[in-house]
């Protein structure tokens, strides 16, 4: 059997075979050494950076609380000859130091010509399932999707968060890499050698005809129980993994909906100006012709996320949900078994 | 059992009730430690063991009405701030009539009512908060003064040093209270203090500043009351930095403090014990006897078992909730 690694443990995989071939490549945030500073062990780095300081204790630093200075300074470090792969913990977080990443990362190219450029990753957890309310699981991939100048990249299985960690740090512009926290401990097959997947290439994770599920994150995991479901009953649903939002693959997404006719967009992300709306919306506007159906999307609702397990799982999109939502979209009676309806 | 009246204003808590909060938050903090791996308290815990008397000593010079920002290790300031524990315990459990309705839970806890504006899932997130409770009072000229708590980590933030600047420049009636101790998940202060004082840096702003041994009491007490006082007649902000560690983990469940020096945790719970160090203390000098404190042992200890059982056995928050408080209308 090919080997097996989790998603957190391919991130680190990717760290360390980048830092390895490219001394260049730094890596920083709050305890990615963990210990600095203190009387008993060094090493306890909470998250993909464990043991990582030791290979290269030169590439690997602790940073105190401050994020709009260390992000700010992997901006500059970045322009300057160095690869900064830097550590925000939440993406919640990335509220201390938007102005880093809004007005110098994703700006600087643009601003001075194309004179410089930015190369750095800024890795995040994000998304609900971990019951830490508003502040620790928001999904806001959106917006920083919206930002022209930063790519976004939201791996979903094991196997690319490695290929598409280790393209982030050799892509030459900013990038936002979400890591969900509920698939960090999801094992999944990973090569050992190093791989890049190239940023703005979708993966179509299940092939189908009758209606094409985008999902994002987590949520794909999701999209395909529900195909499982849905396949059961005679509907045969294609699900693609965007992998990148920005940039985004549009032709695969395109290209299966004008086969299935359907489209049917599951993200985490609240509705308003959201991803699931802008793929719809592209959609309408590039393939209209070829929609036999009404776009459906399924997303959180418009509201931060809770804290109480039962409100946090109404909050979260469902595979009832994606089921409901891709028999409404073929325009078809949801059974009864179709529990939750769709919001 | 009496303490000199001079220093006692109105609303000043006598030394029984002084002891009443550091043994609450103490047992609240145990049994939550106790109860969190059977699996029913969801989500980041952060307890407060170990810091009592920073919270009680400054929030027995608060009144009522006076304003606390907290952090995400609230329970103690919350605690102090006289929020009912039950309701606590049901927010930590997320349950209806939790004191957040089940949304916030432990990191998001607040209390408007007794003043306090909440603990913060973002670090230092809460002090600027607090300077505006403090800006509030003082354009409504209500004679009220907001603290801000914050962890030695939490000073690194932009947020915090800003705070510094505007508190000064505003004159605002706002205490900023640091509570350093030792660490920043698994960083320690050596490395992300530098061995230097906070308080060094609000001097430099023009803010009184002093250190206190944040496992005395009465010394966070006294210095509390020289600040709140200050900071009441108008004369501006000033700052605290207490000393004293945590008994447990930065965060209940997956920190096994590994961090920490060999035999560190049993020292600080031997030696530096602010409770054990505050019973020698008030025992000698006579102010509470063996009676007094067994009686309030024991009544706070059923407190906190009958704040356990209702939060055990209260129903789910209604989902239709979910969309509620986002909008006060829509
Ligand atoms: C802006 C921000 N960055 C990072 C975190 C993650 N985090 C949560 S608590 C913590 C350590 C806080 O240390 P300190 O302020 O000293 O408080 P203590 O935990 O010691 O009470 C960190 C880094 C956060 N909550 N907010």
């Amino acid at each position: 059997m090919a080997r097996q690694l989790t998603y957190l443990k391919a991130v680190g995989e990717a760290l360390e075979q980048e830092m390895r071939r490219d001394p260049r490549v730094l890596v920083f945030g709050e305890d990615n050494i963990g210990g600095t500073g203190c009387e008993g062990r060094l090493g306890n780095a909470w998250g993909p950076t464990q043991g990582l300081h030791e290979k290269f204790p030169d590439q690997v630093l602790d940073t105190p609380i401050t994020e709009a200075a260390f992000v700010g300074a992997a901006v500059g470090a970045a322009a300057t000859g160095l690869r900064p792969v830097t550590d925000l913990l939440f993406i919640d977080f990335a509220g201390v130091c938007f102005d880093q990443i809004l007005n110098q990362a994703a700006k600087l190219r643009y601003m001075v010509g194309g004179k410089a450029s930015v190369p750095l990753v800024l890795r995040a957890m994000w998304g609900t399932g971990l019951r830490r309310g508003a502040q620790h699981s928001q999904a806001l991939h959106s917006v920083f999707t919206h930002i022209p100048g930063l790519k976004v990249v939201a791996p979903a299985s094991a196997a690319d968060a490695k290929g598409l960690m280790i393209a982030a740090i050799r892509d030459d512009d900013p990038v936002v890499f979400f890591e969900h926290k509920m698939l960090y401990f999801v094992p999944g097959e990973v090569p050992e050698e190093p791989y890049e997947i190239p940023l703005g290439q979708a993966r179509v994770v299940r092939p189908g005809d009758d209606c094409t599920v985008v999902a994002v994150g987590r949520m794909v995991q999701y999209a395909l129980t529900a195909a499982e479901e849905l396949a059961n009953s005679g509907l045969s649903c294609e699900v693609i993994d965007p992998r990148t939002l920005s940039p985004l693959d549009e032709d695969t997404i395109l290209g299966s909906v004008e086969r299935t006719g359907h489209l049917v967009v599951v993200d985490e992300s609240n509705p308003r100006c959201g991803f699931a709306a802008d793929i719809a919306a592209l959609a309408a506007d590039r393939v209209f012709g070829s929609l036999r159906g009404p776009v459906r999307t399924v997303t959180a609702p418009h509201a931060p996320p809770p804290f109480s397990p039962v409100l946090e799982n109404a909050y979260t999109p469902s595979v009832e949900q994606i089921v409901s939502a891709v028999r409404s979209t073929r325009r078809e009676p949801a059974l009864a078994s179709d529990s939750a309806a769709h919001r | 059992m009496t303490s000199p009246p001079s220093t006692k204003s109105s609303h000043e808590p006598s030394i029984a009730e002084v002891y009443r909060v550091l043994r609450t938050i103490r047992e609240f903090e145990e049994r939550v430690h106790e109860e969190f791996p059977k699996g029913e308290i969801p989500g980041a815990v952060h307890l407060y063991a170990g810091q009592e008397a920073v919270a009680a000593g400054v929030c027995a010079q608060l009144r009522p009405d006076d304003y606390i920002a907290s952090t995400h290790r609230g329970h103690g300031h919350a605690i102090a701030k006289g929020c009912d524990i039950t309701a606590m315990m049901l927010e930590l459990y997320g349950k209806a009539g939790g004191l957040c309705g089940g949304k916030g839970g432990s990191m998001h806890i607040a209390d408007f009512d007794r003043g306090m504006l909440g603990a913060n899932g973002v670090a230092a997130g809460g002090v600027p908060l607090a300077l505006g409770a403090a800006l509030s009072a003082k354009v409504r000229g209500s004679g009220q003064v907001a603290v801000a708590f914050v962890g030695d980590g939490g000073v690194n933030q932009g947020a915090f040093a800003e705070s510094l600047t505007l508190a000064a420049v505003w004159r605002l009636p706002v205490v900023f209270v640091v509570e350093d101790n030792g660490y920043a998940q698994a960083t320690g202060t050596a490395f992300h203090l530098g061995g230097m004082d906070v308080a060094a840096r609000a001097t430099a702003q023009g803010i009184p500043a002093r250190v206190v041994d944040g496992y005395d009491v009465f010394a966070v007490r006294a210095a509390a009351a020289d600040a709140v006082r200050r900071a009441r007649d108008g004369h501006g902000p000033a700052l605290l930095e207490c000393r004293a560690q945590r008994f447990f983990g930065h965060m209940e469940g997956w920190d096994q403090q590994a961090y920490r020096g060999a035999g560190e945790v049993d020292r600080i719970r031997a030696e530096h014990d602010c409770i054990q160090l505050f019973l020698d203390r008030v025992t000698a000098e006579q102010q509470l006897d063996a009676a007094q404190i067994a009686a309030i042992d024991a009544s706070v200890r059923q407190d906190v078992e009958r704040a356990v059982a209702a939060a055990r056995s209260a129903p789910d928050p209604d989902v239709d909730s979910l969309l509620t408080d986002v909008y006060v209308n829509y």
